[in-house]
């Protein structure tokens, strides 16, 4: 499906455009599916299932920059706890409780930590990119553990008491309501992002990832493109990092981590990247399996991780969705 | 004056470790363009093989050190074979989650049959006591660290510079396929070198154990400090490699001497700094 989005280009007819609607309704139907599912199958787990949803947040935006633009780093948890301690601390110091001016205050939070790490990591190339983005993490990391007049520091940040979404729904003790909200988020998210990766906009950051000299023989800026993407994509971490401490109501250190990074490439690799359902597949695919793993058997969750990584590189190297569509085109194609 | 020399020593020895394991990783990634996350793994199997050695063997250092290296090469052909086989030539990305996975199934290894404790690799005693340098005394081994660092670093030039195999391996890393051409077997001087560069990864884990212990979270706390290393140094450059080890090793040192509290925070913003203003490395080329 990704190879026939990419075959006919920009020339939208009338007929495409819907094509592509009805598949969009389809995602969004899909995720609503699943997400219903998840909520009849583990009614007293919804705190599990909305921490998936923040981190699918996280994992789109990786996708973003990773898979559309080609940029590897390891330092995107950055972005995603600067919207939650962005929202954290409007909540805990300055009162603002309402649930979406605390998203918004989150949005904006890592829109903006998008743009400082962008400009930074954006510096170099290869190996200094990705010591760049590993530098980003630990230096936010120590910083918000040195600040602990703001954040907390290595006890976390707590005293976050959102009010009733809308005044109507009240955030109840099973996480009902937080369930419901993030679900919503997530849909918007991936609605508004479906546009922006098929626009025009979201085509030149696909060139770039493919022949950064060619964009800019075209007369394209790279830097500025691939920037304006950081942001949006740190726009979409914070949210999640919003989701994360509305929901939690407390906001630790471990938002801020390395290790939250490395999973997030973790989960968008094993499910594809340049795919918007490959980052949701990988997301919910790996946190199951960890808190199946982890509860079965603690101690070789992180063996399991590893040989699990090398499996998806050696033998599934488009990840789970990747591989999956390549699948269903070839049996399509000998259909025919 | 005193806090200086001390700073100084522990700084120079700090360095000379960062040098020995990293050295290793920066050859094999200018000469393959392999991003090796796992190259600290290397290191902490040569560490926990000479303290199994030394500790619960009793067998003498020398043997220790000389056991670990080997060990831990014999260990490494069969994954260069079946896993780092595979990466060669593929994307980036590709190669850090392939390396970070390797990791990741060591740590756990590790956890599961040493245990999470630290392990100490117990010293001869002619390296506990101190030395007396006529106005200071310095503890015999940081001396041992610095001289270690400063044969690998010399005997590394000399082979790279001054043997028929060292011209075969810049060839290589100029341009391995016009090097191939000219009837370099460049598959053996990518194993040769892959072999090497463990084999110095397990040396400096066992030497510098006394500064970077050894523990099964090993791999992937200094991992970071070897890339950055690395980076900063531009893969490939020896020189560059040692300058970056000094200056690094030196920051972080005064860092933790005179504002502990601060942990790593100015390690990391000076390699921002550093890369920010040399994004190819210290000694890096234009590609």
């Amino acid at each position: 499906m990704m190879a026939l989005t990419m075959n006919t280009g920009t020339l939208s007819t009338a007929r495409d455009r819907r094509a592509r609607l009805t598949r969009d309704a389809i995602g969004v139907l899909v995720i609503l599916a699943v997400a219903v599912l998840g909520y009849l199958l583990f009614p007293n787990n919804l705190a599990l299932l909305t921490r998936i949803t923040a981190i699918a947040l996280l994992v789109l935006s990786l996708d973003l920059v990773t898979g559309y633009c080609g940029v590897a780093t390891l330092g995107h948890a950055a972005l995603f706890g600067a919207g939650a301690y962005g929202a954290g601390i409007a909540a805990a110091h300055f009162g603002i409780t309402d649930p979406i001016a605390m998203l918004a205050v989150g949005v904006v939070a890592g829109a903006l930590a998008g743009l400082v790490s962008g400009a930074v990591v954006l510096r170099a190339h290869g190996l200094p990119q990705l010591v760049l983005s590993i530098a980003i993490i630990h230096l936010a990391h120590e910083a918000a553990n040195k600040a602990s007049g703001w954040t907390g520091g290595s006890d976390g940040l707590a005293g976050i008491m959102p009010d009733a979404v809308f005044g109507l729904w009240q955030f109840d003790l099973w996480g009902r309501t937080a369930y419901v909200f993030g679900i919503v988020l997530l849909i918007a998210a991936f609605v508004v992002l479906r546009q922006i990766v098929r626009s025009p906009f979201g085509m030149l950051c696909r060139g770039i990832k493919q022949d950064p000299l060619r964009v800019r023989a075209m007369g394209a800026s790279v830097h500025g493109t691939l920037i304006r993407m950081y942001a949006i994509s740190g726009a979409v971490a914070g949210a999640g990092g919003a989701l994360n401490a509305i929901s939690t109501q407390v906001v630790g250190l471990d938002s801020l981590s390395f290790t939250l990074s490395a999973e997030a490439l973790v989960m968008l690799v094993l499910g594809g990247t340049g795919s918007l359902y490959g980052a949701l597949i990988g997301t919910l695919s790996f946190l199951w399996f960890e808190d199946v793993v982890s509860a079965a058997n603690p101690f070789h969750w992180l063996t399991i991780v590893g040989a699990l990584l090398i499996a998806v590189v050696l033998f599934a190297p488009k990840g789970l969705y990747g591989s999956l569509a390549a699948l269903i085109e070839r049996r399509g194609r000998k259909g025919r | 004056m005193q806090t200086v020399f001390s700073i100084g020593v522990d700084a120079l020895a700090y360095g000379m470790v960062l040098f020995v394991i990293s050295i290793g990783l920066s050859v094999t990634m200018g000469l393959m363009r392999v991003v090796n996350l796992a190259h600290g793994a290397f290191a902490m199997i040569g560490g926990y093989i000479a303290s199994y050695a030394a500790r619960d063997l009793g067998l003498a250092y020398a043997v220790a050190v000389m056991l670990a290296v080997v060990g831990t090469i014999l260990i490494a052909i069969p994954v260069e074979r079946l896993l780092y086989h595979r990466i060669y030539g593929q994307p980036e990305l590709t190669q850090v989650l392939m390396t970070i996975g390797i990791t990741f199934c060591v740590i756990g290894i590790a956890n599961y049959v040493f245990g999470p404790t630290l392990k100490t690799i117990p010293t001869p005693d002619s390296l506990r006591e101190p030395v007396s340098l006529g106005f200071r005394t310095v503890s015999a081994h940081r001396l041992f660290v610095i001289a270690c660092g400063t044969a690998v670093a010399l005997g590394l030039w000399y082979f790279i510079e001054r043997t028929a195999f060292g011209v075969k391996l810049r060839a290589s890393v100029d341009n391995a396929a016009m090097a191939a051409a000219l009837g370099v077997k460049t598959e053996v001087v990518y194993a040769v070198s892959f072999a090497v560069a463990v084999g110095l990864a397990a040396f400096g884990g066992v030497v510098g154990a006394e500064l970077l212990p050894i523990e099964p979270y090993y791999a992937l706390r200094y991992m970071v400090t070897f890339l950055v290393v690395v980076s900063v140094g531009g893969a490939g450059s020896i020189p560059g490699a040692l300058a970056a080890c000094l200056l690094l090793g030196a920051i972080d040192t005064t860092g933790r001497y005179l504002m502990p509290e601060f942990g790593e925070f100015f390690f990391y913003l000076a390699v921002i700094a550093i890369v920010w203003i040399f994004p190819r490395g210290l000694a890096g080329r234009a590609k």
